[in-house]
């Protein structure tokens, strides 16, 4: 059996335009001028960064978790997070949640979870809007 | 009550976690529930059964010096060790060991990128050091280079490579223990060894030339347990001055036989990066019937399938290539390969994708732009490490068996059918292989499918399927010539013991090396399925 297809039926039932439409808006956020900064970067940013997730995807893997977990209730993005202390953060890191796993003390120590703590609160003051 | 090594009691662990400490510093040394807690699978399907791997503590070095005295110490003792590098071996076990009560030596620390050479495209790094570490390195340094990467950045090229674990640009940098050149290995007993021409003294070649003279054990590290390795070298691809992508469909179930053929003979002649094939049919998986019938027993006909495609105005499959090298190389490289499969597959059907200069924008990277529905992954297709792919792990996790398989158009039908059929044992689980079921071409001259079904840390009986199932598939694949290419410790001794030509010699093989160097099992025992005369008895 031969099919004959024309190459305008073929892209209209294969080829997806406007991808960019389900995106939403990815905010760019001032932040603290720390040492938490960089282990931020390194450690929580490729999974809770605010930037855009992979092809086409609107968040990041850790963000849009929080942010279908949260409902808005809570900003999805770590960073304008005023909620984490070093206790709460030592919860998540060490005995993971979900699809999170664990972090070892050999890659994350106690001393950078405290730094992370201190970033965390400082950037979430950073971008909070005056209410005066 | 705390965990014990092997043939340990309480005072004989203290007095081996104190010398632990007199090496590499009391901070370095875990032991205990809630710091031995991130040394769990925490993908495993035998979570918090009787099953489940622990470790009884770890310690984590910063040289190779601290590497060899642990190893000793460790040997005095009698304790397993089991290493790792970057420790992210989801899917694969995580952390955990093989044996209960190992200690993990945990090369975290061990995180300095001790050379990249760009000129002569290779790098020297220690196995600490990330996917996203190298990369920054590159790029700070503004070198012309490229990387290969898993899909998650976080893992190590030592680590992942010595899984064996697999990349997604140019055949062969994809095959990362493949692209690998020169390590240097902590034996057994302690002693430091480099292979290839790491062993000769003043020679500028160890990223170079593998082999050196005789012998080449390198292999015996790779899923294996014969020593620690501490650096390791990797040939690097020159950063290609254009990336181009394109799509072809194909319009009958049966073209997919001569299409593979065309995709092998671009690849190996290294017109090609990594394809990514699918089937333009999945968009019909939400409809009852055809789900039905792509998950028939046995199977669907070729005709019905034409029809169903027919029927839909759609091809049967797709596949997506990628081109790099200087433009008008691309350019013409994409010319001939849609020449070649359009001229001998009749109603082939031809896209040009994106295309744009090396190194990519950020705009680019974020692979928002291509006019059809694509499977590529930018980010990894061009070696920029990311996270971006934890959006596919469901549950809290899951565990991956992906039978090596060949090349072939037939073997992908076969695959579809035989491990589909199987799998209806378990109807809870999704079709992973049905009549769309599409093969990875991650390996240089082999093809994968992916079976990986989740878990779930709060329902036992959910994990109990996920095992089970794995299970079966590495043993239906088996009868059929299909080969598990890496599995988690729970797996190994079952995947091991399918590779049983001649009566299992190569295990035996195996095990009398392992004897020789490593009899009471200081390295990762079982590990490979590779049990030393200690842990047979
Ligand atoms: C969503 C998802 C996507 C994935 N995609 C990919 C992919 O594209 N490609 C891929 O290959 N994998 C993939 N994986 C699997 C896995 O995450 C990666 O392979 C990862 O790189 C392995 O972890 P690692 O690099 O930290 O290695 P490690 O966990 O450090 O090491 C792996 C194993 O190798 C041995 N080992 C490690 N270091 C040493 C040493 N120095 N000496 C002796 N033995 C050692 C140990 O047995 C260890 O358990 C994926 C997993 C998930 C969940």
């Amino acid at each position: 059996m031969s099919i004959r297809l024309t190459l305008g039926t073929l892209a209209a039932s294969t080829l997806l335009l406007g991808v960019a439409a389900a995106r939403e808006p990815v905010r760019d956020i001032e932040r603290a001028d720390l040492p938490g900064q960089q282990v931020f970067a390194r450690q929580c940013a490729p999974c809770h960064g605010t930037g855009p997730g992979d092809d086409g995807s609107p968040m990041l893997p850790g963000t849009a978790a929080l942010a279908a977990k949260y409902e808005g209730a809570l900003p999805a993005a770590l960073e304008l997070r005023s909620d984490l202390s070093a206790p709460v953060l030592t919860l998540f890191v060490r005995r993971g949640s979900g699809a999170m796993p664990m972090f070892r003390k050999a890659e994350l120590t106690d001393a950078q979870i405290e730094e992370l703590a201190a970033y965390l609160a400082a950037t979430a003051a950073l971008n909070t809007p005056a209410t005066d | 009550m705390s965990l014990l090594p092997p043939d340990m009691d309480e005072a004989g662990f203290a007095a081996f976690l104190e010398e632990l400490r007199g090496t590499v510093g009391a901070d370095w040394v875990w032991s205990g529930e809630a710091d031995m807690f991130p040394y769990r699978d925490s993908f495993s399907p035998v979570w918090n059964t009787g099953e489940e791997r622990h470790a009884s503590a770890a310690v984590a070095p910063e040289n190779v010096e601290q590497v060899s005295e642990v190893v000793r110490i460790a040997r005095r003792h009698r304790v397993p060790l089991f290493p790792i590098s970057t420790g992210k071996n989801f899917g694969y076990g995580g952390p955990s060991p093989n044996v209960n009560g190992s200690v993990v030596l945990d090369l975290k620390r061990m995180n300095r990128v001790i050379e990249v050479n760009e000129e002569r495209a290779y790098c020297l790094v220690e196995p600490g050091v990330s996917y996203f570490d190298l990369y920054r390195e590159i790029q700070e340094r503004g070198l012309k280079l490229m990387l290969d990467c898993p899909d998650p950045g976080w893992g190590s090229p030592v680590g992942n490579s010595l899984e064996r674990g697999v990349g997604y640009t140019m055949p062969h940098f994809r095959d990362h223990f493949g692209a690998h050149c020169g390590m240097e290995v902590v034996l057994p007993d302690g002693e430091v060894m480099r292979t290839g021409m790491g062993a000769l003294p003043g020679s500028d070649t160890w990223q170079e030339y593998p082999y050196g003279f005789g012998p080449d054990p390198a292999g015996l590290f790779a899923q294996g347990n014969f020593g620690v390795v501490t650096k390791m070298g990797f040939r690097l691809l020159p950063l290609p001055e254009y990336y181009r992508s394109a799509l072809i469909t194909v319009p009958r179930r049966r073209d997919f036989v001569k299409l593979v053929n065309h995709v092998n003979y671009l690849s190996d002649s290294g017109l090609i990066g990594e394809v990514e094939y699918g089937s333009p049919l999945s968009a019909l998986m939400g409809n009852a019937d055809f789900m039905a019938l792509a998950t028939r027993t046995g199977g669907p006909s070729d005709a019905e399938m034409d029809a169903a495609a027919s029927d839909a105005g759609l091809h049967n499959w797709q596949v997506e290539l990628q081109f790099f090298g200087p433009e008008k190389a691309t350019l013409e490289n994409w010319h001939y390969a849609k020449d070649r499969i359009l001229s001998d597959i009749p109603g082939a059907a031809s896209f040009e994708g994106d295309h744009f200069p090396m190194p990519a924008t950020e705009e680019q990277l974020n692979n928002t732009t291509q006019p059809w529905q694509t499977s590529i992954k930018r980010r990894r297709s061009l070696g920029v490490p990311s996270l971006g792919a934890w959006k596919i792990v469901r549950d809290d996790g899951h565990v991956g068996f992906f039978p090596v398989l060949p090349r072939t158009g037939e073997a992908v039908f076969e695959v579809q059918r035989v491990l589909g059929d199987a799998m209806k044992e378990f109807p809870t689980l999704p079709p992973f292989f049905n009549a769309l079921t599409t093969p990875l071409f991650w390996h240089t001259h082999t093809f994968q499918m992916v079976f990986a079904p989740s878990i779930k840390h709060d329902d036992p009986a959910h994990n109990a399927i996920t095992h089970a199932a794995m299970k079966k598939c590495v043993a239906v694949a088996a009868e059929h010539g299909w080969g598990d290419y890496r599995a988690a410790p729970i797996y190994q001794d079952d995947v091991a013991g399918t590779y049983s030509f001649n009566n299992h010699i190569l295990r035996r093989f195996h095990e009398q090396l392992k004897d020789a160097i490593d009899p009471d099992g200081i390295i990762a025992p079982g590990r490979g399925g590779i049990w030393p005369r200690r842990f047979r008895a």
